[in-house]
C-alpha cells in the first residue's frame, strides 16, 4: 500500500513557503515520511503536519508584497519605473520638459502669491468684515460723485451722537498718510511717522500688543508706539510709563507697544499713535470747523447686531438731515451729500476714486498679472503636451505591443498619466526650490513682503491641486491620444500619423506664440508709455532741489536767519518757502471770480502759496508777465497762473487783470492782480494732465526749498547745509528730501508693472522657445534619412535649413498675425486709464512679432543646421 | 566575530555536513545526527540551521539528481566551505584550549 502524505499541510506548505526552498523541503519531508510510514502511518502523518507547521517562520515564508494580485500597487510601481526609465532614456527631452514646466510653475506660484497678497490686504485685522470707512457722495452739476473720503468735523460728531447705536467704534484719523514727527527721550531723538487716531482704534483694529493694553489711547497725554520704535528707544525693556517728547514741546507718556503692521495693511509704516482727544485739545480750531470744511477721515466698526448694509442705510442721509435747517444751506440752496460706508474689503482695490468715479486700475492690474500667470503656465503645459505627442510615434510600437499583450486601454492611460505626473512632480519640487530662491528679489521688484507660507495648509492644498491639475492637463493629450492607437496597424508598420495628426500640435504652437507675442507687445507698450511720460516736460528743474518739511514753528520765526545763513555757505543759490510740496498738490480751492466768468461756473484751482523767491528757486518759466518780486510790497496781492489755468478760465491777455478770491477757511476776500503766466508745472501724477493752478504769496509756512549751486556735489553741500540747520534749530533733526527722487517715486507703480511684465514676457518667450527647440530637434531626428537622401541627391545646407525651418517660421508668422490685432485692442483699452499717454504705434506690435520670429529662427536654425551638417553616409548607414 | 557565530545545534549540523562530505543533504544529515545523539529530531530544525549557515557562507549547496522515494523532487546537497571549516577549527581550538587548562585533579 502506498501512503501519501496528508494533502492539506502540503498545500499549506506550498502556499507559504519560499519558492527556492520549496523543492528541497518538500523532498526531504517526503523522504522522512516514506521512511516512517511503514511503522505507523498516522504517526508519520502527524509528524509531517507538525514539521510543516514548524517551517512557518520568517526565514521560510515568501514575500507576499510583490505578487499579491489583488492590489494594484505593483502596477503603479511599474508605471513609475517605466516612466523613470523613459525619462532617463531621453535625457535632453526630459530636461527641456522639466525645466520648461518648472519655470512655468515658478512664475505661476510667484504670481499666485502676489495675487493672494493683493487680495488679502488688511486681513491682518480681525474685524476685517465689520470695519468700514465713512465716505461721502453727492450730486454736482447733474453727476453723482462718489468716494469723497474727507469729512467735516460736525458729521463725525453727528454720527457719534445720533447714530451711535449702529457702531461699536467710530474712529477719526488725522490723515491716511500720517505725519512725520520728532520723537525724543533724554538721550535719543528720531523722526517717526504717526497719526492721531480715535481711542477705539486699538481694539477695533485688534492691534497685537507687546506691552500695555488696548486702552492706551484713553490717557490724553499718552502715546502708543510700534515695537520697532520701542526697540530703537528703549531696547528690549518694557517702556510703558516712560516719558517721551513729541516735536520737542509736548510731553507724553508711553502707554502701549504694538507689533509693527505688516506691509499689506492700511497702517503699514505707522510708528506711533496719539489720542484723537489730544489732537482736538491741541488744535482746538478743529472743533470750530463747520459742515463745509471737509478735512477729516473716519473709520467705523459696526455694532455686533447690525449688518454693514443696515448701518449704511441708517447713516445715508445723516448729513442732509442735520444740515437742512442751517443757514448756509438756505443761502446756496445745496442739499448736502449722502454718507456711505466703504467696507474694508474694498479699501485696497476698490477705493481709487477720481472725479467721483471708481477707478478700475488696481483690480485690473491684479487681473492682468493673474492672467499672465495663467498664460505662462498654459505655455509650459502646451510645451509638455507637444513634446509628448511628438514622441508618440516613437512609442507607437510600444503601445501596440502592450495592447497585444493584453493591456487594457485604461492601463495605458494610467501609464502615460503616471509619466506626466512624474515630470510634473519633479518640476513642482524644482519650482518650489526656485520660488524659495527668487522670492527675495521678487519682493524687491514687486515692493512686497511676501513669505513662502510653508505652514499654511491652504498653500499646500492649492499647490497640490495645482500640481495635480497641471499633471492632468499636461498628460491628458498624450494619455488619451497614444492609448487610442490600433495595435494591428501600428505593428504592421502601416501606422502613419497622417496629415492632420500634427494639426493639434501646430495649433498649440500657434497659441503659444500668440501669447508670447501678446506679452512682448504689452511689455514694449508699457515701457514706451513709461519713457514717454518720463520725458514729459515738468516746467521746472528738479536737479539739486531739496525740500525740508517745517516741523516746528521755529522754522518760521527763524526763516530769515536760515535763508541768510544758507546762502552764506555758498552751497545753495536760492532758498524759498511754500505751503506745499512741489511734487504734490495739497489744496484745491473754489471761490474765484473774475471779469467775464460764467456765473454758473464753479471754478476750482490747485492753490500753492509760495514765497517771492520760489520761482527763482525751482526755476519755473514764464510765457507772459513777470515773477513775484520780494521788494515790491504790492506783490503780496499778486497772483501767478499756469497755462492750464488760463485755458480753464478762458482768459485773453491775463496779465494785469484782477481775480477776486473769496474763501472762508482761508479767511480771504480780496482782489489779486495777475502778474504772470508760467508754463505748466507738473505737480501731480505725471500720467494726468496738469491741473489749473494759482500761485500766491500768502501763508507759505510748510516747506522750505533750496537749490544746490550747480557744479557742487550733493555730498559736499549737504554737510554744510545740515550744519546751518543744527546750529539754528538744534531741537529738530535735519530731514530732507530730494525733489527729483520724490518725482521719480511717482513712477514706482508703473516701473514695477513694467519690470514684472518684462520678466514674465521674457520667461514666456524662453518657455515657448524651449518647446520649439524640443520640437525642432525631434523633427530633425525623424527626418535624418530624408535629409541624408536629399544631400546625396545634391541639396545644399541652405536648402536643408530652409526645409526644416520654414514650417516653424510659418507657424510663428501666423501667430503674430493673430496676436497683433488682439494686442492692439488690449493695449488701447489698458492705456485708456492714463490721460497723458502715447499713441500705440503699429511698430511696437510689429516689433514684438519680429522679436518672436527672430528668436524662433535662432532656436530652430540651431537644430536645422545641426541636422543638415550630418554626413549622409552616416545617417543612411544607420538602422 | 559576530557574523561567524555558531550555535550549538548549528555546530553539530556543520560537523555532520563536513563528515558526510558530498553526501550531505537534509535527510542524511538528520539520520546521521539522530544516530549520534541517540534521539529523534525534526527535519525542520536541520533545515533552519542549514539555511542560516548558508546565509553565513559556512556551507554551499547544489541540486542533485531525482530519486524515486522523494516523489520526483531533487535532493539538495550541502558542502562545507573554507570559511565553515575555519570556523569549526577555531571552535575546536577554543574548546580544547580551555579544556586543557582544566587542572588535573581527580573528580572522583
Amino acid at each position: 500500500m502506498k501512503t501519501t502524505p496528508p494533502k492539506r499541510p502540503l498545500q499549506f506548505l506550498r502556499w507559504f513557503c519560499r519558492e527556492d526552498y520549496l523543492e528541497e523541503i518538500e523532498g526531504d519531508l517526503m523522504e522522512v515520511f516514506v521512511s516512517e510510514v511503514e511503522d505507523s502511518p498516522s504517526k508519520a502523518k502527524w509528524k509531517f503536519s507538525w514539521s510543516v507547521l514548524k517551517y512557518f517562520r520568517p526565514g521560510f515564508i515568501r514575500s507576499f508584497s510583490n505578487s499579491n494580485q489583488f492590489s494594484p500597487m505593483g502596477m503603479y510601481k511599474s508605471y513609475f519605473k517605466i516612466g523613470w526609465r523613459n525619462l532617463l532614456r531621453e535625457k535632453g527631452n526630459s530636461f527641456l520638459n522639466i525645466i520648461g514646466l518648472a519655470t512655468g510653475m515658478t512664475v505661476a506660484m510667484l504670481i499666485g502669491l502676489w495675487v493672494v497678497d493683493e487680495l488679502s490686504f488688511n486681513r491682518y485685522f480681525k474685524n476685517y468684515d465689520r470695519i468700514a470707512q465713512v465716505t461721502k457722495a453727492g450730486n454736482y452739476e447733474g453727476k453723482y460723485y462718489m468716494g469723497q473720503k474727507y469729512l467735516p468735523f460736525p458729521l463725525i460728531e453727528e454720527l457719534k451722537n445720533t447714530y451711535g447705536q449702529n457702531f461699536k467704534h467710530i474712529v477719526p484719523i488725522s490723515g491716511p498718510e500720517g505725519f512725520d514727527a520728532v520723537l525724543s527721550t533724554e538721550d535719543k531723538m528720531l523722526t517717526r511717522k504717526g497719526m492721531y487716531i480715535g481711542e477705539g482704534a486699538p481694539e477695533m483694529f485688534s492691534w497685537k500688543m507687546k506691552y500695555g493694553s488696548w486702552n492706551g489711547l484713553d490717557e490724553i497725554q499718552g502715546i502708543m508706539i510700534s515695537e520697532s520704535t520701542s526697540q530703537a528707544f528703549f531696547g528690549e525693556s518694557d517702556p510703558v510709563g516712560r516719558a517721551m517728547k513729541v516735536n520737542n514741546h509736548t510731553d507724553v507718556k508711553v502707554t502701549g507697544v504694538f507689533e509693527d503692521f505688516p506691509k499689506n495693511t492700511a497702517f503699514y509704516g505707522m510708528m506711533f499713535f496719539e489720542p484723537w482727544n489730544f489732537y482736538l485739545k491741541y488744535a482746538s480750531y478743529i472743533t470750530r470747523q463747520g459742515w463745509e470744511n471737509n478735512f477729516l477721515m473716519a473709520y467705523v466698526e459696526i455694532a455686533p447686531n447690525v449688518t454693514m448694509q443696515e448701518a449704511g442705510d441708517a447713516i445715508k442721509s445723516a448729513e442732509k438731515k442735520a444740515t437742512q435747517n442751517l443757514d448756509f444751506r438756505k443761502q446756496d440752496g445745496s442739499e448736502g451729500s449722502d454718507v456711505l460706508l466703504l467696507p474694508m474689503a474694498d479699501w485696497h482695490l476698490y477705493s481709487d476714486f477720481r472725479d467721483g468715479e471708481l477707478q478700475k486700475g488696481p483690480i485690473q492690474l491684479v487681473r492682468f498679472i493673474a492672467a499672465i500667470g495663467v498664460f505662462v503656465l498654459l505655455l509650459a503645459c502646451i510645451n509638455f503636451m507637444n513634446l509628448s505627442t511628438a514622441r508618440s510615434e516613437r512609442r507607437a510600437k510600444e503601445v501596440g505591443i502592450r495592447k497585444t499583450m493584453g493591456s487594457f486601454r485604461s492601463h495605458l492611460i494610467g501609464q502615460f498619466f503616471s509619466e506626466s505626473f512624474l515630470v510634473v512632480i519633479l518640476s513642482f519640487l524644482l519650482a518650489l526650490i526656485a520660488v524659495y530662491g527668487v522670492l527675495p528679489s521678487f519682493n524687491q521688484m514687486a515692493g512686497k513682503e511676501i513669505v513662502l507660507p510653508l505652514e499654511n495648509k491652504w498653500f499646500w492644498l492649492s499647490c497640490l491641486s495645482f500640481t495635480f491639475l497641471t499633471g492632468l492637463l499636461a498628460g491628458s493629450y498624450p494619455a488619451l491620444y497614444l492609448s487610442s492607437f490600433k495595435p494591428i496597424s501600428v505593428l504592421k508598420g502601416t501606422f502613419r500619423a497622417g496629415r492632420y495628426a500634427t494639426l493639434p500640435r501646430k495649433t498649440l504652437v500657434v497659441l503659444q506664440f500668440v501669447v508670447s507675442v501678446g506679452l512682448i507687445s504689452c511689455t514694449a507698450a508699457i515701457y514706451h508709455q513709461l519713457m514717454y511720460v518720463k520725458d514729459r516736460p515738468v516746467g521746472y528743474s528738479r536737479e539739486g532741489l531739496i525740500a525740508v518739511r517745517k516741523k516746528s514753528e521755529e522754522f518760521n520765526t527763524k526763516a530769515l536767519a536760515l535763508r541768510e545763513e544758507l546762502k552764506r555757505t555758498g552751497m545753495v543759490t536760492e532758498v524759498a518757502e511754500s505751503g506745499g510740496d512741489v511734487t504734490a498738490t495739497w489744496s484745491h480751492n473754489g471761490g474765484f471770480n473774475w471779469e467775464g466768468k460764467d456765473p454758473n461756473f464753479e471754478a476750482y484751482f490747485a492753490t500753492l502759496n509760495v514765497s517771492p523767491e520760489f520761482g527763482k528757486t525751482v526755476g519755473w518759466e514764464f510765457v507772459d508777465g513777470r515773477d513775484f518780486m520780494a521788494e515790491m510790497a504790492s506783490d503780496s496781492s499778486g497772483i501767478v497762473l499756469n497755462e492750464a489755468a488760463v485755458k480753464y478760465m478762458n482768459l485773453k491777455d491775463p496779465v494785469g487783470k484782477s481775480i477776486r478770491w473769496t474763501n472762508r477757511s482761508w479767511n480771504v476776500d480780496q482782489d489779486f492782480v495777475v502778474l504772470g503766466v508760467i508754463k505748466d508745472m507738473l505737480m501731480n501724477s505725471p500720467f494726468e494732465p496738469v491741473k489749473p493752478a494759482v500761485y500766491i504769496t500768502y501763508g507759505y509756512e510748510r516747506v522750505l526749498l533750496m537749490r544746490i549751486t550747480p557744479g557742487i556735489s550733493t555730498a559736499e553741500a549737504l554737510p554744510k547745509i545740515e550744519k546751518v540747520f543744527t546750529q539754528l534749530i538744534p531741537d529738530i533733526p535735519f530731514d530732507y528730501r530730494f525733489v527729483d527722487q520724490e518725482y521719480n517715486s511717482k513712477f514706482s507703480t508703473e516701473d514695477r508693472i513694467g519690470k514684472l511684465a518684462g520678466v514674465f514676457a521674457v520667461l514666456a518667450v524662453v518657455i515657448s522657445c524651449l518647446g520649439l527647440f524640443g520640437l525642432a530637434s525631434f523633427m530633425a531626428e525623424r527626418r535624418t534619412k530624408e535629409i541624408g537622401i536629399r544631400k546625396v541627391l545634391g541639396a545644399s545646407v541652405l536648402n536643408m535649413w530652409r526645409l526644416l525651418s520654414q514650417e516653424f517660421v510659418l507657424l510663428v508668422l501666423l501667430a503674430s498675425l493673430i496676436a497683433m490685432p488682439l494686442a492692439y485692442l488690449v493695449l488701447e483699452e489698458g492705456l485708456q486709464k492714463y490721460e497723458y499717454r502715447t499713441e500705440i504705434s503699429w511698430w511696437i506690435i510689429v516689433l514684438a512679432g519680429g522679436i518672436a520670429l527672430c528668436v524662433t529662427l535662432l532656436t530652430v536654425s540651431f537644430q536645422a543646421i545641426k541636422a543638415a551638417l550630418i554626413d549622409p553616409v552616416k545617417s543612411l548607414k544607420s538602422e | 566575530m559576530a557574523q561567524h557565530s555558531l550555535g550549538e545545534f548549528e555546530e553539530l549540523v556543520l560537523l555532520m555536513v563536513a563528515a558526510l562530505h558530498d553526501e550531505a543533504y537534509g535527510v542524511s544529515i538528520l539520520s546521521g545526527l539522530e544516530k549520534e545523539l541517540g534521539k529523534s529530531l525534526n527535519i525542520s530544525a536541520v533545515h533552519v540551521a542549514l539555511k542560516r549557515m548558508e546565509e553565513k557562507d559556512f556551507v554551499k549547496s547544489r541540486f542533485g539528481g531525482i530519486t524515486e522515494d522523494r516523489g520526483g523532487r531533487r535532493k539538495k546537497y550541502y558542502v562545507i566551505t573554507a570559511l565553515g571549516k575555519r570556523v569549526l577549527d577555531e571552535q575546536f581550538a577554543l574548546r580544547s584550549n580551555i579544556y586543557n587548562r582544566i587542572p588535573k585533579i581527580s573528580f572522583g
